[in-house]
């Protein structure tokens, strides 16, 4: 399979990556590039195989479900670009 | 006495306890080298404040008698590694100058044990990337040249020539290491980014069993792959410092609840009785014929110390790197889909929400990081998640059940070669075809597929004068049959002489 300049403008805006019209003729080479190496994965037989879930043999930890951190608001936002009162801001996105 | 920077991990542990020298004049011994070492742009960034306090407080530590088992070994930290007040930023420009407000588990385990962090190391942006040319600082600069070169530090401090690539993602760390502006540096790999990186710079690498080393704190790649561990000079010390780095851990659910076995006691158990595979499917086409021979070569040194050599067969071992380019970018479009400009890092402005979105990811990511991203966002979407997802982790179950057919033969370990070929000069590869750059972790990336620890160990120089590194795959959780069998090629081989600093 390979994509085109109309599927690379929509994987670049599901990918939220805003692209050039410079850009999208070299990504498009780069990606049919790395699926067309990937297409040797089509003369493997999987059938009845199941898919990996889990690379080792373990049981997933389990813990109480309690609250054991937190209560730092001003440390959680400290890095943030726009912040007010302990909230991050963000761009309106209700009228 | 040798210089205080040309010591291996465990002499300087036996000369701070012997108060042969100090701690601090261990750390300002290696603040010094990084200071005459900046051509090389193996640091992002240098915290020797941070360290000569550390080495301080080892001093006083082992005045009192209470040295714990890193005192005063003074490190670099791959920049993936989030340290807390130090910034962390995964050579990328999107995190910006984010300084977590916590420490990972990996490199609080190491400032527990008594270690002293010299400061960030340089890697490929992400740690997507196989010669650290991705890194949003700059390439970091091999300390290796072919013999005959002519690559030099100008009068501005600036390299002259075209300089050799120290491998990737973690080139930083293993500049480092082989500099000698560290003892030891930590690195993580998800498909051969501490093993590769070590072939190239003549130094001991090692990616432990997934689940191993906690991933809590460290940037997310790949989660099902992604792995912390050593790069050092001598496989004793890759012992040492990832003792010191695994933990259980309560905060990773993946991290296994086993007790941390002594590392370095295995490291002279010797190989007698085991039984070490040799893979056919490896021997690759094009392969150079001085790497067939070191591999054939180090088949001979482990049957020489007394082990069994057999041939094994890993089938599906061709396929290994096709479904890692499509799982590892899978599981990447999706961790870094934190980075929106929100709660931290770059922030572009847009006319709303969504564009403000897209213009800090397109300012902020470099451009492997955004094809890896789309290629993953590609794979799971709607109509081409069974083609490619589904059909990749079935494969990957199959790459792990050729490994376990192997070790129920009754195989202890399995030798192959680290990479292909040796160090290649910046530039050199993956300019058109990003596919080319990749082929680099054809050896390694099978082992992080199936979840297994592999170490890297430097075997020997190629006709051009660069270091060649040997790999061994162990059973998951057998990191010890590893450093036995490392260090039986490492006494065989002989310590490889690394380069002389012609940069500073």
């Amino acid at each position: 399979m390979s994509v085109d300049e109309k599927t690379v403008r929509r994987i670049a805006h599901l990918a939220r990556i805003a692209v050039t019209d410079e850009e999208v003729p070299h990504l498009q080479g780069e990606l049919n590039a790395i699926l067309s190496f990937v297409e040797q994965l089509n003369e493997v037989n999987v059938d009845g195989v199941e898919p990996m879930t889990s690379v080792t043999p373990m049981v997933m930890k389990k813990r109480q479900d309690g609250v054991t951190d937190g209560g730092y608001p001003d440390k959680i936002v400290r890095n943030a670009p726009a912040t007010e009162d302990s909230f991050f801001l963000v761009p309106k996105v209700v009228e | 006495m040798t210089e205080l920077t040309h010591l291996t991990i465990a002499e300087a542990r036996d000369g701070l306890k012997a108060k042969t020298f100090s701690a601090t004049e261990l750390a300002q011994a290696h603040i010094d080298a990084i200071q005459k070492a900046k051509a090389l742009n193996a640091f992002v960034l240098e915290t020797p404040e941070k360290a000569l306090a550390m080495a301080k407080a080892s001093d006083e530590k082992i005045a009192r008698g209470e040295a714990r088992p890193m005192e005063g070994i003074p490190l670099g930290i791959k920049d993936l590694f989030c340290t807390e007040g130090v910034v962390s930023t995964a050579a990328s420009k999107i995190l910006g100058n984010f300084t977590p407000p916590y420490e990972s588990t990996v490199t609080s385990n190491l400032w527990n044990d008594g270690a002293v962090m010299l400061g960030k190391l340089n890697m490929d942006e992400f740690a997507m990337g196989s010669s650290n040319e991705t890194s949003a600082f700059g390439p970091v600069v091999s300390p290796w040249r072919r013999e005959g070169s002519n690559v030099s530090a100008g009068a501005s401090g600036q390299i002259e020539g075209t300089h050799l690539v120290p491998g990737g993602s973690s080139g930083g760390s293993a500049a480092a290491v082989a500099a000698h502006l560290c003892l030891g540096a930590t690195a993580t790999d998800t498909g051969g980014s501490i093993r590769q990186p070590a072939a190239f710079t003549g130094t001991v690498g090692i990616k432990p069993t997934y689940g191993r080393v906690s991933r809590w704190g460290t940037v997310a790649f790949a989660s099902s792959l992604d792995q912390a561990g050593p790069i050092t000079r001598t496989v004793r010390d890759a012992a040492i410092m990832l003792r010191s780095m695994a933990s259980p851990d309560a905060k990773d659910t993946t991290c296994v609840d086993l007790p941390v076995p002594d590392y370095e006691a295995a490291v002279t158990r010797g190989v007698k009785g085991l039984r070490i595979g040799i893979p056919k499917e490896y021997r690759v086409d094009g392969m150079s014929p001085e790497i067939e021979g070191l591999w054939h070569q180090g088949a001979e040194w482990l049957r020489a110390a007394g082990a069994e050599i057999v041939e094994v067969s890993l089938p599906h071992t061709r396929y290994a790197l096709p479904a890692y380019y499509i799982v590892a970018p899978a599981e990447a479009s999706s961790n870094l889909a934190r980075y929106d400009g929100v709660r931290y890092g770059l922030r572009e402005n847009g006319k709303d929400i969504v564009d403000m979105y897209e213009r800090t990811r397109a300012a902020g990511f470099g451009r492997e990081v955004k094809r890896r991203i789309m290629i993953g966002t590609y794979v799971l979407s709607a109509g081409y998640y069974d083609a490619y997802y589904v059909r990749a982790q079935k494969i990957r179950t199959l790459i792990k059940r050729d490994f376990e057919e192997v070790y129920a033969q009754g195989v202890h370990a399995i030798l192959t070669p680290a990479t292909p070929s040796a160090a290649f000069g910046i530039g050199e590869k993956g300019s058109g075809d990003p596919v080319e750059m990749y082929l680099n972790d054809i050896f390694t990336v099978t082992v992080n597929m199936a979840g297994l620890p592999g170490l890297a160990v430097p075997a020997g120089l190629d006709s051009q004068g660069l270091p060649l590194g040997l790999q061994l795959i162990g059973r998951a959780f057998d990191e010890e049959t590893l450093f036995a069998a490392g260090q039986a090629i490492e006494d065989a081989a002989g310590r490889i002489a690394l380069p002389q600093p012609w940069w500073a």
